[in-house]
This record gives structure tokens, sequence and C-alpha cells, in this order.
């Protein structure tokens, strides 16, 4: 049995949340005032997920670097493999806002998508 | 001279969603004055994601959230001038500007909107001691360099102030390749969103050191290194407490400033609170015709809250605009159209947006923005009407990097017989 | 082989190349900075004293008189603002009487026009926001106040383009008498000159103890200073000054030409020659002692603060002479307050000095004035349109603080000595000196330093050497 103290942040209360876990599964949440801190803390310990945003270099555009974004959140353990994935990308303009910069990245299954015009 | 119905001094969050209102509500001639390159403001260097929640009822990066406005202004032929900086807006609302291929200009509105936005804080203003070498920047101008050129301002970071820039900035860095050793900040709470202190901080173990600030900094051409140290209530330093961290870089997120020097010049009212004009139920300055929104009225920290309260503040230019087109027949300053009544801020509350209302000029619906002092637990939000309490509603936690809102209505307004204040106020439990 | 070579390019030193260019010399300043100005004449009180405070007699009373008198011409001659606005020493009780007319008889016997002694109710109607204690105050109508990036810089540039060579980045290491003639070893080779004029600031003694063997001693004194922006420049018009005491002239509240209003400078003696850091206490005290003259100071309109150094000799006195036992070298030292009031009279000295043993002949072409950055502001609605029209770069604002343009930004990197670095642009116009501190334009003049000069965003200095503002680019570490 595993017990982990995360901050609930589905609001500014930040209620201090203690997560039981057994074998994998998760047996209770406390410390919750509301139903959405159970369901942030269930996901939270057993497959949390960010979405990662950053630049990649642009050529012959208007600016040096386009800001991009992953399409869906990505496994968190998976987000320093995604920024060394995109350390050499560089795409020519023009781009175009939601255009894939760069597909399944760092095997997440997520595309890279532009989240800015660069003309 | 040129003339326009509307000019809006700023083409970022509050200036577009102001012009895409405005326009909505029947205004052809709209200009907007952007001092960039581009329109979007500050958002196209906010490249994280967060933004719209509210708005668009999805996850939006600063650039994406932009581009649904500046396609709305776009589409609805809404006139800019970029690259455009504004010197000057008289009491008669002539707006003087310029730009490499205009020179300079006048423009002559009937109304005006500002929408300039803020600034940050400097080191200065802190009277941080120490050196002053390369290596210091204040988050935003570091966000700039990281998120729009691509480039590294340092290696190893020391952030002071937990502001959700300097927050956010910790993570962008961290990703892209620099060490953030700490963040401190001044106050026992943080400035910032709880969301942000747990997906920028602890996602990467970068410590949050509340109740501490820089007190020196080392390095005569390039920051080698700075001391931080706990303070007392008081903010005084706690001796014994001092700790070197060696570091290339200090980032400041220690607070916005609403950019108001053009409202000043034209001799606006500003509250010496939010920094921003004092503004009515309409979000009309103290001179008449001239409206304000978003960050230069006060600093907001979400976007979506900006986007509302400046289509607010275009419908109500719009309605000024028309009603003075109709040489101000139907609204004025006649004695039919009720008097402004004061909304007092108190008990916890430090202020107010808007400082006033005429019940009878407010919309059905009129919601006030305010921010609290200090952070409550378990208290209720009231509002009194003169001392006759109209709402009392419990509330688990507030806190003051979090803005609040109460909404008020029209008809209750206007039954209450001799209204001489409205007040918002913080009540214990 | 150069006629002349000075140390130093501050406000003394470039005085001096300014009065030399006048014949026809070959003359050098070697600065180990990166830029004019970046010692004691950057981090000072910026003003001209009315020459009350100096010994009788003293030539340090000498020269602030006659260089605050001189200030007019020059300060036309050279296209940078000056203004006699007039300063007030304040005394607050009838027990501190006896040391303002201790004050003014000094002065009237430094020859310092106009001095009087105002009654309480005469400062109260010339400065409401006196303190409410004043008993009396001395006023002198000839103090007044400059910019001394300006002043260091347009004397700089004016010696430049009168033929004189600057040498940036080379610092003195090691000075040697040689027969008739000195060799200087420096962190850029071997400089020889005839002549020496050591105006090495906060160094001079030591450039001087290398020649000599009378040693002088040259102790750097911090003062710290808040400067406060410009909604507080008005607060009051005078330079406000407290009685003096052993330490020196105290506290000050002076508005400055730019229109800020300026407070310090404390007085603290240190051994570091470079310990330009403020300290907490240092700041604390100024802004404390800076109420006690000047009642509700909006101290929370503080932009930004510093510290300079005095070069505080042990003797009190300008040393300003050939040193008696190395001929042809030339003493510019312990150059503490009033340096900066003095500075055009320490270039005539010098000057004087050294014709007297040369015989130089004057150079027919000399030429006194220069033209100072146009200013936007300075101009007419009509010539600032044309202006727009010919160089549109004027038309646009990269410093919104002070309204500072890409056309006066170009000028300052282009003209004669022109900026390298952000404090090099930021000293000849203002850009990032406003009440944002350069947040919003530091970017935005880092690229035009770079495309102008040629150089990488990542080699762009705030102040050069190692100041490098950028120190990669994103992931290159990853």
């Amino acid at each position: 049995m595993n017990k982990i103290n995360l901050i609930c942040i589905q609001c500014p209360m930040g209620c201090p949340l203690t997560v039981t876990i057994d074998e994998g599964i998760v047996t209770n949440v406390c410390g919750n005032t509301c139903k959405r801190g159970e369901i942030y803390a269930r996901k939270e310990v057993t497959d949390p997920t960010r979405i990662v945003t950053s630049t990649v270099r642009v050529t012959g555009g208007d600016t040096p670097v386009v800001s991009v974004k992953t399409r869906t959140d990505i496994p968190k353990g998976k987000i320093f493999d995604c920024m060394r994935a995109l350390k050499d990308v560089s795409v020519s303009a023009p781009v175009h806002i939601g255009d894939v910069v760069v597909s399944d990245i760092a095997e997440t299954g997520v595309d890279m998508i532009a989240t800015k015009n660069a003309l | 001279m040129i003339s326009y119905d509307i000019v809006i001094i700023g083409g970022g969050p509050a200036g577009l969603a102001a012009a895409v209102s405005a326009r909505q509500n029947g205004v052809r001639s709209i200009l907007i004055l952007e001092r960039d390159k581009e329109l979007g403001g500050i958002l196209n260097q906010c490249i994280h994601n967060g933004f719209g929640l509210h708005t668009f009822h999805e996850e939006l990066t600063g650039p994406e959230y932009a581009a649904r406005f500046i396609d709305q202004t776009e589409k609805l032929k809404i006139e800019y001038k970029l690259n455009t900086m504004v010197l000057d807006i008289s009491p008669e609302k002539t707006v003087t500007a310029m730009n490499r291929a205009d020179g300079l200009f006048e423009i002559q509105a009937k109304a005006v909107i500002l929408a300039m936005g803020c600034r940050e804080r400097s080191r200065g203003a802190l009277n941080i001691p120490g050196y002053r070498p390369a290596g210091i920047f204040s988050a935003g101008t570091a966000q700039r360099l990281v998120n729009m050129e691509g480039y590294l301002p340092g290696r190893t970071v020391v952030i002071l102030g937990s502001g959700d820039i300097g927050l956010i900035m910790a993570r962008r860095m961290t990703l892209e390749g620099a060490e953030v050793k700490v963040v401190a900040e001044l106050m026992p709470y943080s400035g910032g969103l709880n969301r942000n202190i747990v997906q920028c901080l602890d996602d990467y173990d970068i410590p949050l050191k509340l109740s501490h600030t820089v007190i020196d900094i080392k390095g005569r051409e390039r920051v080698e290194g700075v001391t931080i140290a706990e303070v007392d209530k008081n903010g005084k330093t706690i001796p014994g407490t001092e700790e070197d961290y060696p570091c290339d870089t200090l980032l400041l997120s220690v607070g916005l400033i609403p950019e108001n020097e053009l409202s000043r010049q034209m001799g606006i009212k500003i509250s010496p609170i939010t920094s921003g004009p004092e503004v009515n139920e309409s979000l009309e300055t103290s001179v008449e015709g001239v409206f304000a929104c978003g960050n230069v009225l006060h600093v907001h920290d979400l976007v979506d809250f900006v986007s509302q309260e400046a289509a607010t503040a275009g419908k109500r230019a719009a309605e000024y605009v028309r009603s003075s087109s109709e040489k101000r027949n139907t609204r004025g300053s006649g004695a039919s159209d009720g008097y402004p009544v004061p909304v007092k801020a108190k008990g916890g509350v430090r202020y107010t947006v808007p400082m006033s209302i005429t019940p009878s000029r407010m919309e059905e619906k009129q919601t006030v923005r305010f921010r609290v002092g200090n952070i409550y637990k378990n208290c209720y939000v009231s509002v009194y009407l003169n001392e006759y309490r109209i709402q009392h509603r419990k509330r688990q936690i507030l806190a003051p990097g979090e803005m609040e809102e109460v909404s008020l209505n029209r008809e209750q307004l206007l039954q209450y017989p001799d209204l001489k204040e409205i007040t918002v106020k913080i009540e214990e439990a | 082989m150069y006629d002349v070579i000075i140390i130093g390019a501050g406000v003394s030193g470039c005085a001096c190349a300014r009065e030399l260019a006048r014949y026809r010399l070959n003359i050098c300043v070697l600065e180990k900075e990166e830029d004019v100005c970046c010692g004691t004449s950057k981090a000072n009180s910026a003003i001209i004293h009315a020459g009350f405070d100096a010994e009788a007699g003293s030539l340090m009373a000498e020269l602030n008189v006659r260089g605050n008198y001189l200030m007019d011409q020059l300060s036309r001659d050279l296209d940078i603002p000056f203004r006699r606005i007039g300063s007030l020493v304040i005394c607050r009780s009838e027990a501190e009487l006896p040391g303002l007319q201790a004050l003014l008889d000094r002065g009237r016997e430094n020859g310092v026009p106009d001095l009087s002694i105002l009654s309480r109710d005469e400062v109260k109607a010339m400065e409401p926001n006196i303190t409410d204690d004043i008993y009396a105050a001395l006023y002198a109508p000839t103090g007044g106040i400059i910019c001394p990036f300006e002043l260091n810089i347009a004397l700089a540039e004016n010696a430049f383009t009168n033929g004189v060579e600057f040498r940036f980045n080379t610092k003195v290491l090691n000075i040697e008498h040689k027969k008739d003639f000195y060799e200087l070893e420096t962190s850029d080779g071997v400089y020889e000159a005839r002549y020496i004029v050591n105006a090495a600031g906060v160094y001079a003694d030591v450039f001087h103890n290398m020649v000599s063997r009378n040693r002088i001693n040259i102790t750097p004194r911090r003062g710290d200073y808040c400067l406060l922006d410009k909604s507080a420049g008005a607060h009051v018009s005078h330079t406000i000054f407290s009685l003096p005491d052993k330490l020196g002239k105290g506290i000050l509240v002076t508005p400055t030409v730019h229109g800020n209003l300026l407070l310090g400078p404390t007085a603290i003696d240190i051994e570091d020659r470079d310990g330009v850091n403020t300290t907490a206490d240092g700041l604390s005290q100024v802004l404390e002692k800076a109420g006690r003259n000047v009642k509700d100071l909006p101290l929370r309109q503080v932009i930004t603060s510093f510290a300079g150094l005095r070069a505080h000799e042990d003797g009190h006195e300008f040393i300003i002479e050939e040193v008696k036992d190395a001929e042809g070298f030339i003493d510019c030292a312990g150059i503490e307050s009033p340096g900066l009031t003095s500075c055009p009279a320490i270039g005539e000295r010098v000057a004087q000095i050294l014709t007297e043993k040369i015989h130089p002949e004057e150079k027919p072409d000399f030429c006194g004035t220069r033209e100072c950055i146009a200013k936007p502001s300075d101009l007419t609605r009509e010539e600032y349109q044309r202006l727009i029209c010919e160089h549109p770069a004027y038309g646009n604002v990269i410093c919104r603080c002070e309204t500072i343009t890409e056309g006066e930004i170009l000028d300052a990197i282009h003209r004669p000595l022109g900026a390298r670095s952000l404090d090099g642009v930021k000293r000849r116009t203002r850009a990032g000196m406003g009440r944002c501190q350069s947040g919003f334009c530091s970017p935005r003049v880092m690229e035009i330093l770079s495309r102008e000069l040629n150089v990488s965003m990542a080699d762009i200095t705030k102040s050069g050497g190692n100041s490098r503002i950028i120190m990669g680019t994103s992931k290159d570490s990853l």
C-alpha cells in the first residue's frame, strides 16, 4: 500500500489530497472537499498527462520561431522526450495554426501542431 | 483630420474584444491603433495553454486565443494600424499617433477605448540591493526572448516573485534546458494560480520559498549569484536565514502595473489602488466618452475576463456613439437619468470595478469584479445596498491571486429607495 | 608614440582631451571600459554646484566656481541640457544658523555670485514641499543640474571629431618612465607617449604611485542613490541640500534635467575600487534622510537605484599638477565632488600645464561645437513630420516610457564614438531609462544593435566585457 500527497488544482482552494494506492489501484482519496478533487486525484496518480508547449525554428518566415503544442495531453514522463525531439526541428514558412509540425512526437501517438501563423 | 466613431488604443485581447463588440453593436467606423507589428498583444508570447476555458470551452494557447479574435476582427473588416504609437489623447478625444509610414497624424474620435494593457514592475521598484549586471530580466522580457525569438536568456535561474508569469517562465526555462533553482516569494502565499504552482513548479521539483526575498545580487558584468533570505511579517529580513544561490540569471515576476501614462496625460482620474482609471457601470472613465477595459483598467489573471470586460466596454462605447449622434436626447446628464452610486470596497475587498453605478444606466445584470487583500477561508462575500444586505454567499476560499465577482440586478437597485452606496465586503462565517 | 596619452574617459579625461584637441598634438585616450562615462562620471548627483562648499583658497573652490561659470557656454557649444535651477541648503534650527552663515561667507569668498539667506517663509514660497521644520536656507541661484552622461559623451565626441583617438577595452597595467617618454603596458599592447594625463578616477593613485615616490592615496567613497519616476520630478524645483557634515554634503533631493527626481548619496568609504553595489542599509538611509528635508516624497515611485564611487583623496583636494618626480606626468587626481562641475576648468588647467611645457601650435580648424542626437520632443510638429518623412525610423518608437525612436538609436550607434551596448544606447538616448527600466525595449534595442553592428544577438552586451544578455538558444543543451 502506498500513499501519495497531492495539491488539488481544480479550484483556488488547493485541497491537500491523500491518495491511497494498493497494487496499482486507487483504494481511497481523502482531503478533497468536492467530487472534482477525487477525479483529479485518481487521474493524477494513475495516468498523469500534460499538454506540452514550446517553439520550433522557422526558415523563410516573418519570425525566427513559431509556437507549437501537443494536440492533446501526453504522459507526464514523456515531456522531456518530447522537448528533445523538437530540438533539431525546423519548418519552412508558411506555417498555419493547426499545421502538424511533428507527427507522433516521441512515440506518444500525439502530433505536435503549430499554434501561431508564420508567414 | 481623419475621424472615426471609436478609436481603440491597443490591439491586444482587450482592444480586439472591444472592437468586435462595438462592431456587433452597430458601429461601422472603428480604428484600432497597435504599437507592435502584429495584433494580439502579450498573448503572442504566452505560448502555454490554459486560455479560453470560459470563452471557448477549450484550452487554447495564447496565440490561438488571440487568433480567434484577430480572425473576427478581419472578418468584420475592422480597421487597424500596426507599428503605431499613440503619443497623446486630448480631452476632446483628438488622438495623436505616429508610425513610419504616416509620420505624425491626428485622428478625431467620438469615443475612445483605452486598452493599453500593463507593464511589469522592475527591480528598481523593489529596491533590491546589489550590483546591476546583465542577467536580470523581468519575467515577461525573458518570455519574449524565449518564446518569440528562440533565445535562452540564462542557464541557471532564480526567480523572484510567484506571479503567474514567473511560474510559467520557471517551466518554460526548464523545458528549454535551463535549471531553475528556486522561486522566492516575499508574501506568505503565492500570487499565482494553484494550477501553475503544481504544473510549473512541482512537476519539475522547483522549490517555492514563501516569505523569502532576494537581498543581494552579485556579479559585476553578468549575474553570478543572488542571496535569498526569509522575511518576517513586516517584510524585514530575518538575520541568519541568508542563503547564497549561484546563478547567472534573476527573473523578476513581482507584479504588473496598468499602463496609464496616456490616461493621466488626458486628465483621467486614476485609482490609487488599481492604478487604473476609475470607471462607472459603463466602464467609462472620468472623461466622458472615454472607456477602459482589460489590464489597463485593473490587472486580470484570466484573459477570458478581459474579453468579457472589453466586450462590455465596446458595447457601451457603441451606445455612447449612437446616443451622441442622436444629440444625446435619450441619455445624458438629465435628472431623469439617475445619479451615480459609489461602490465601496470594504472588509478585505481591496477594490471594485466599476467604482460607481447609476442604476438606471446599468445592464439588467451588472458584473462587479474585485480582489481581496488576503487569503480568506470559509467566509462570506456580501453585498449591501446602504445598510441592507442583499447578497451573502458562502465561499470556501478567497485569494489575492484570483479575481472575484458579484452580479447585481438592475431591478433590485432601481427599487431600493434613496440608494447612497453599494458595498462589497468579506464577512467571517 | 603619442604626444599625450590620457588615462580614463570620464568627464575629467574627456574635458582634458577636448581642451588639448585645440592644438596640433597626437592625443590618445585609453579607457578600460567599452565606452566613455563608465565610472564615477556616470553615477553621481548630476549637479552643477554653485561653489560655496570647498575651502576658500583651495583649488577645488577655484575650479568649482570657474567650472560653474563655464558651463553656460559649454552646454551651448556641446548642445546638452543644462539648467540653473538654483540650490537651497536647509537649516532646521536657529542653532544651525551659524553653519549656514559660514557657508554664505565661504561662498562669497570663493566668488559665488548672488548668494543669500532666505527665511522660512521665503523658502516655503519657493518650495512648498520643503519640510515644515525649516528655519532658514542658503540660496544659490547659480546652482544647476546637468546630464552627466551627455556632458561626458559630448566632450568625448567633440574631442574625437577634432582628432583625438580613443581606445576602449584598454586597461593600463603598468607605466614605466623611460628617458623622455612613458611606456604603458596595457591589455591591448604597449602604448608610448611623451606626456601622460592621469584622469583615472578611483584608480588615479595606482597610476600616480607607479611613477612617483611621493605616494597619494585615494579611497573609493560609495554613494547610493534612488531615482524616482518623472511623475515625481516636480516634487521640488531646486536642488535641496542639508548642511554639510564631516563626510560631505549629505543626502540631497533634486530634479534632474530629464524631469526625474534624484535622492542621494550616502557616503561609505570602501576598499573595492569597483564596488558599485548598492546595499540595503544604504538605500534605506537614502530614503529616510531625503525625507528629512522634503516632505511627502512619493517613495513608491522609485524606478531604479544605483551606487557611484567618489575618488576621495586623503587631503580632500583636487590634485592637478605635474608630478614632481615624474616629468611629463600630469595628475588629475582626487576628482570627487564638485568634479563634474569643475570638469571644464579641469580641462583648461591641464591644457595650460601642458601647453606651457610643449608650446604646441593651435589648430586653426578646431571646431568646439557639436550637435546632440536629434530629439523629436524638441522639434515643432512640422519639423518632426519632415524628419520622419526623410528618415522613417524616427516614426518608430522603440522605448515607450521615454518615447525614444529607432532614428535616435541609429544615430547613437553611428555617430562618432557610437554606442556598442545596451547601456551605451541608454546613456546616449535614454532608451531603457524610464519607468519600465528597459523591460520592453531591451530586446528591440538588442536587435537594432545586432543588425547595425553586424554582430550576433549572443554577442550583444549590457555594458561590454562579459555582460552578455543571451546565454544561448532554446533547447541547445537538451
